[in-house]
């Protein structure tokens, strides 16, 4: 006679990366479980309700976890712990699951994209780090929810889902490193309000003066224009036409300066940077 | 009460009573014998005859395209299903596209079935989503609230920037405007308004137009 164990695992919501997060919440169950404590005699077995005696956990060998990589652009671009819509988006995908003694237990490779070797090698070193950060994380709170059980105090599902806060359907605002913006092309992240504050006010030219197309000058030429040299995926190339003719009449501009252009400006780095309207969240941007 | 009482989504007849089978507000409907129903929030869809959807075509199989609505199966589509189609005259359609159809087979045996045209063979405003724009997904019941006729979110928006708009029922919204960043901003409004009042709404709106 064995035991059987089964896990069955629901998705309530998720945000992309759905084989990290399901990895971590498998191992931290099965370790968390406890079974019926069970003595054998002989040919006598007796099973000890929870009652008579103390569950005992199961023995687990060693808690592999997955960190998953998105890649871009050929292998150009790597990113750890995708979002959704850096999933959706990604050429290709490897799933690395490591134990905290770095031994790897499984690779998987999918998606359009040929790895190098030391690519892969580059990714199993962080997958080294990571692991070992969420492994002592894990702990940390199996040893909580264990003191918390001995002393009495509250524990459980229901005691930690955070009251009077809205953690479905909604999302954190990410830091943005500016310095980068006009570089590389990128998923831009922000939430409704903050880009609000740096909009620039929309210039009307005078009446009478009739201007079919932009009527609204963006103080975001510049920006457009490098957005457009680096092809972002998801936005379409032929967002070029349209980035032409606003080139013509917008070109600058910072958000306090409210003149009409009518020649093109073009301002030096520095002024942009300042102008850059995604400012840096409070919360970094985060790294898991 | 006379009549018939419908019941709804989320209620489900067990014997003589009435089992509820999700959670949410529960909702009635006076007129005719009235109407039960729980309104409950949710993301993932499941195909239902007649909605209207945004799918993206995953693979082109012989005369039928495969595409993405977001349910438990792919939704088969047939090329001769858009307006003004023959076996001449093919849709330019590739793996990548945004269809916008409706449903006409949705049941939870068979795999779903999708066309571009209405009963009378007019497009109606389906078939293929234009180039560039912006597909995200949000939640089942915000979409519900966009398409409630004179939905004030709308309203709003559109005195902001103007920008074209596709709702699927499946959670998918594409937003097209004229530049990227106004793309953008609409995109985090509509995914914002889930949790906004139509107050914080108001004021983030007002302070993008900066007035």
């Amino acid at each position: 006679q064995v035991w059987q164990i089964r896990l069955d695992m629901h998705l309530l919501n998720h945000d992309g990366n759905i084989t990290d997060a399901a990895s971590i919440a498998g191992i931290v169950a099965l370790c968390h479980f406890r079974r019926p404590d069970v003595s054998v005699q002989g040919e006598e077995v007796t099973v000890y309700t929870p009652e008579e005696r103390d569950p005992v956990p199961l023995s687990i060998h060693h808690m592999p976890i997955c960190v998953s990589f998105a890649f871009y652009h050929q292998g150009t671009y790597l990113l750890v712990d995708p979002t959704e819509r850096e999933e959706r988006v990604m050429d290709g995908l490897l799933v690395i699951a490591m134990n905290k003694h770095h031994e790897i237990c499984t690779i998987q490779s999918s998606g359009v994209v040929m790895l190098v070797q030391d690519q892969i090698l580059r990714c199993s070193k962080i997958t080294a780090v990571k692991v070992a950060e969420i492994t002592e994380l894990i702990q940390k709170a199996l040893e909580n929810d264990q003191k918390a059980r001995k002393e009495g105090g509250k524990f459980g599902f229901a005691e930690s889902i955070p009251n009077q806060r809205i953690t479905a359907f909604k999302m954190e605002s990410a830091a943005v490193d500016t310095n980068d913006v006009e570089e590389q092309a990128g998923e831009i992240i922000a939430k409704a309000d903050p880009p609000a504050e740096v909009i620039a006010n929309p210039v009307l030219h005078t009446p009478g003066t009739a201007q079919i197309g932009e009527g609204i000058e963006s103080s975001w030429g510049d920006l457009e224009e490098s957005e457009k040299e680096e092809a972002a995926e998801e936005e379409g190339e032929s967002e070029a036409a349209a980035l032409e003719c606003e080139k013509v009449e917008t070109e600058d501009t910072s958000t306090l300066r409210k003149t009409k252009n009518d020649e093109p400006i073009v301002l030096s780095d520095s002024e942009e940077e300042e102008v850059v309207i995604l400012e840096p969240q409070e919360l970094p941007r985060k790294t898991r | 009460p006379q009549g018939r009482l419908l019941c709804g989504p989320g209620l489900r007849r067990s014997g003589a009573g009435l089992l509820v089978t999700k959670c949410g507000l529960l909702r009635h409907r006076p007129g005719g014998g009235g109407a039960y129903w729980v309104d409950s929030q949710q993301k993932r869809y499941v195909p239902v005859k007649g909605d209207h959807v945004i799918g993206i075509v995953t693979a082109k199989a012989g005369d039928v395209f495969r595409l993405d609505v977001g349910g438990s199966e792919p939704a088969s589509l047939s090329y001769l299903a858009f307006e003004g189609a023959t076996k001449r005259n093919r849709p330019n359609v590739q793996v990548g596209d945004l269809i916008y159809g409706q449903f006409v087979v949705a049941n939870k045996d068979m795999e779903p079935e999708m066309v571009c045209i209405d009963s009378s063979g007019k497009s109606s405003g389906m078939g293929i989503i234009g180039q560039d724009g912006f597909l995200f997904k949000v939640s089942l019941g915000l979409i519900r609230k966009l398409l409630a006729p004179k939905c004030e979110i709308i309203q709003e928006l559109s005195q902001l920037y103007p920008f074209e708009l596709v709702l699927g029922m499946n959670g998918r919204i594409w937003v097209k405007a004229k530049t990227i960043q106004q793309t953008l901003i609409i995109v985090n409004i509509l995914e914002a308004c889930e949790y906004m009042t139509a107050e914080q709404r108001r004021q983030a709106l007002a302070k993008l137009s900066g007035t």
